[in-house]
């Protein structure tokens, strides 16, 4: 016998069994990716809207809003006019739209993550079955390379935002799922038992202790999960989605330096705006918690 | 105003802590104690054939070395731990019996409790802590608040309305459990060593609180405290538990006066005797005596001697409520009696008091 090869399937039969399994995926796109397309509309319409206020709006507005938001949140005016700054610098080199788009691309991806995550995180919280289930999962989807699902996202829904979406979502969803999961299994047990003593039902214990003692935790997911979707735009502009990271393929592309530097850059001046706020927020969340006696 | 007019009954109740608790209480029925259960089967035993008669309107007071199972009685009460057998019969229904629903009812609308370790909502102010258990119950806010504020202001913290509990001292943290279980107006409350964190002179206000809340509200109470004076002053009625086991109930002067156990009498031994046994419990019962001097029978020793010591007499009659004379007694006895215990001379030892 020889042990220095291992005993693999044949090449005939491996050859056999890829193309059995492509193709019963392509019947399958076939069959229902125009229901699925459809299903996933709604995205599309909601970045499109987005995206148009913040192109279409004269630039004067959309900056100045965009410093409201990041204030609100951060209550800080050095956030506030930082990002005023970056977004002037990024407007005066020419990439205002590409931004725009970007964030809006970001925005709505944080959005649906953050819908989809915390009811899962919140699951897993209360149900060790629910957890034991899904935490292999949020493994796959954190180390499986993401052009590998890049590939049935495109044979479904070919190249466009929608599919861009759906493989930033993938790839930005574990965090803020673990995080809220964290967040709510970290709450006091004897907090826990006060509410139960006041005879809360369950919904109760939810909403008025487990969430509010959760939130700077889960605070902590959202600015992840931003992360990750700003890091997924160039690999997303793979797939055809506008913005930042279309340039910076490009570059790489024809090896435009200059080009490539000015988008990166833009892409982390956003970076740090998004973490800057949403960090100064999370600490706003907990300040009752900081006021420590003594 | 909820008024309890229904005693807790606590039947034959056992818990043991540990995966297997059910297969151990014939063992521990057989008679294995704590230690060997905790060594043999790394079991806790915690309560151990508890029976007692917890009477509506009074104050039930329960006292123990740590660890030998106060917080996990009184957490049985209101079902925050199932037992591992018994029953807890309240107003002819089995607590740990109720359903889900039921049982969460009879939390909101008539327990409750304070912590040992406070427990507070972190997230929530001091008035929004204080206000929680009526808003679950479903009591609208302005009027909870109102109801919420006259117990902070009751509890002494006016003007930390608005504080969150991480901003004030331990003993404040405390006084905001206390308001938060006194707004809630329940007829049975739970105190889990209500004022260990309190200074003395909160502490006797509080106390005083309590006693008001007993008296006009008819509240039943059942307070743990390690403090014997402060059980003393409390309770109607004290237990002592040891590793699980009740091993002396009665009032305060019964567990003074007979200490069952050294673990009793070590506890008792620094008491200021003459401050809680009464004259009737050691006068000589049906004796006469010479003197101008007649004292209730509920006078307790220390008023007696300084009665006795400002009319320059040394012995008095005892008389009862309507006058009639019971008995006397003598400045000596009275003096012996308040320095240590002393089973010389003739005291009925079958002295019950009512
Ligand atoms: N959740 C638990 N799991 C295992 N053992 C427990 C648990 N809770 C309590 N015990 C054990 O039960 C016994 C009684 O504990 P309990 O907290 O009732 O004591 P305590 O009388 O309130 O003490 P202290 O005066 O220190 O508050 C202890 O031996 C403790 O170790
Ligand atoms: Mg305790």
């Amino acid at each position: 016998m020889d042990l220095t090869e291992f005993p693999a399937m044949s090449r005939g039969d491996m050859r056999d069994f890829r193309i059995a399994i492509d193709q019963s995926f392509r019947e399958f796109t076939r069959a229902y990716g125009d229901q699925l397309e459809q299903m996933f509309h709604p995205i599309q319409v909601l970045l499109n809207f987005i995206e148009g206020l913040l192109i279409g709006g004269p630039w004067i507005v959309v900056l100045l809003a965009i410093a409201a938001v990041i204030w609100a949140l951060s209550r800080s005016l050095r956030i506030a006019g930082g990002t005023v700054i970056a977004l002037m610098l990024i407007g005066y080199f020419g990439m205002w739209e590409d931004t725009m788009r970007t964030i809006a691309m970001v925005s709505v991806c944080t959005l649906i993550a953050v819908i989809i995550g915390i009811p899962l995180g919140i699951l897993m919280a209360r149900s060790d079955r629910a957890n034991a289930l899904i935490t292999p999962v949020l493994d796959m989807m954190q180390t499986m390379p993401s052009f590998v699902y890049l590939i049935p996202v495109v044979m479904i829904f070919g190249l466009g935002k929608v599919p861009g979406v759906i493989a930033v979502v993938i790839y930005a969803l574990p965090p803020i799922v673990r995080l809220t999961n964290l967040g709510i299994r970290q709450v006091p047990a004897d907090v826990l038992e006060a509410a139960e003593a006041f005879g809360t039902d369950g919904r109760q214990k939810l909403i008025d202790v487990q969430l509010p003692l959760a939130l700077p935790t889960i605070m902590a997911g959202v600015n992840q999960t931003i992360m990750m979707s700003l890091a997924m735009v160039v690999v997303a502009s793979m797939i055809g989605v506008r913005g930042l990271g279309q340039p910076v393929l490009q570059a790489i592309n024809n090896q435009y330096f200059t080009l490539g530097v000015m988008n990166g850059l833009a892409i982390v001046a956003i970076a740090i705006i998004f973490d800057r706020a949403t960090q100064a927020y999370g600490r706003r969340l907990q300040r009752h918690l900081e006021a420590e006696h003594g | 105003m909820a008024e309890a007019v229904h005693d807790i009954e606590i039947r034959n109740l056992y818990k043991i802590f540990g995966p297997n608790a059910k297969a151990h209480v014939a063992d521990v029925r057989a008679g294995m104690t704590k230690e060997e259960l905790k060594q043999r089967h790394n079991h806790v035993l915690a309560l151990d054939n508890i029976n007692m008669t917890i009477r509506a309107g009074k104050i039930q007071v329960v006292m123990g070395l740590s660890g030998s199972g106060k917080s996990t009685l009184i957490r049985h009460i209101n079902r925050l731990i199932d037992p591992t057998e018994g029953e807890i019969i309240y107003d002819g229904q089995d607590i740990t019996a109720m359903s889900v629903p039921e049982l969460r009812r009879f939390r909101r609308e008539r327990t409750a409790m304070v912590f040992q370790k406070f427990a507070l909502f972190p997230h929530r102010t001091v008035l929004e802590n204080t206000i929680y258990g009526l808003l679950v119950r479903g009591v609208p806010r302005r009027e909870a608040e109102e109801r919420g504020r006259r117990w902070i202001s009751r509890v002494g913290l006016d003007g930390f309305e608005e504080s969150y509990p991480n901003q004030l001292s331990g003993g404040m943290q405390q006084r905001v459990g206390l308001a938060r279980a006194l707004t809630n107006d329940a007829e049975i409350l739970l105190m889990d060593e209500a004022f260990s964190a309190l200074d003395p002179l909160i502490r006797t206000d509080m106390q005083s609180v309590l006693l008001g809340l007993q008296e006009e509200l008819k509240k039943t109470i059942i307070f743990i405290t390690h403090d014997l004076d402060e059980a003393l002053r409390l309770g109607q009625n004290i237990a002592i538990l040891r590793d699980g086991r009740i091993v002396q109930q009665g009032t305060g002067e019964q567990i003074v006066l007979r200490p069952r156990d050294d673990y009793i009498a070590n506890f008792v031994r620094d008491i200021r005797r003459g401050h809680v046994i009464t004259v009737r419990t050691i006068m000589r019962k049906g004796e006469r005596a010479d003197t101008p001097l007649t004292l209730p029978a509920t006078t307790l020793l220390e008023e007696a001697a300084r009665a006795m010591t400002n009319a320059e007499v040394s012995r008095a009659n005892v008389v009862s409520r309507d006058g009639q004379n019971l008995g006397m007694i003598t400045l000596s006895k009275c003096v012996a009696e308040m320095i240590a215990p002393d089973d010389s001379e003739a005291v009925d030892p079958e002295v019950q008091v009512a």
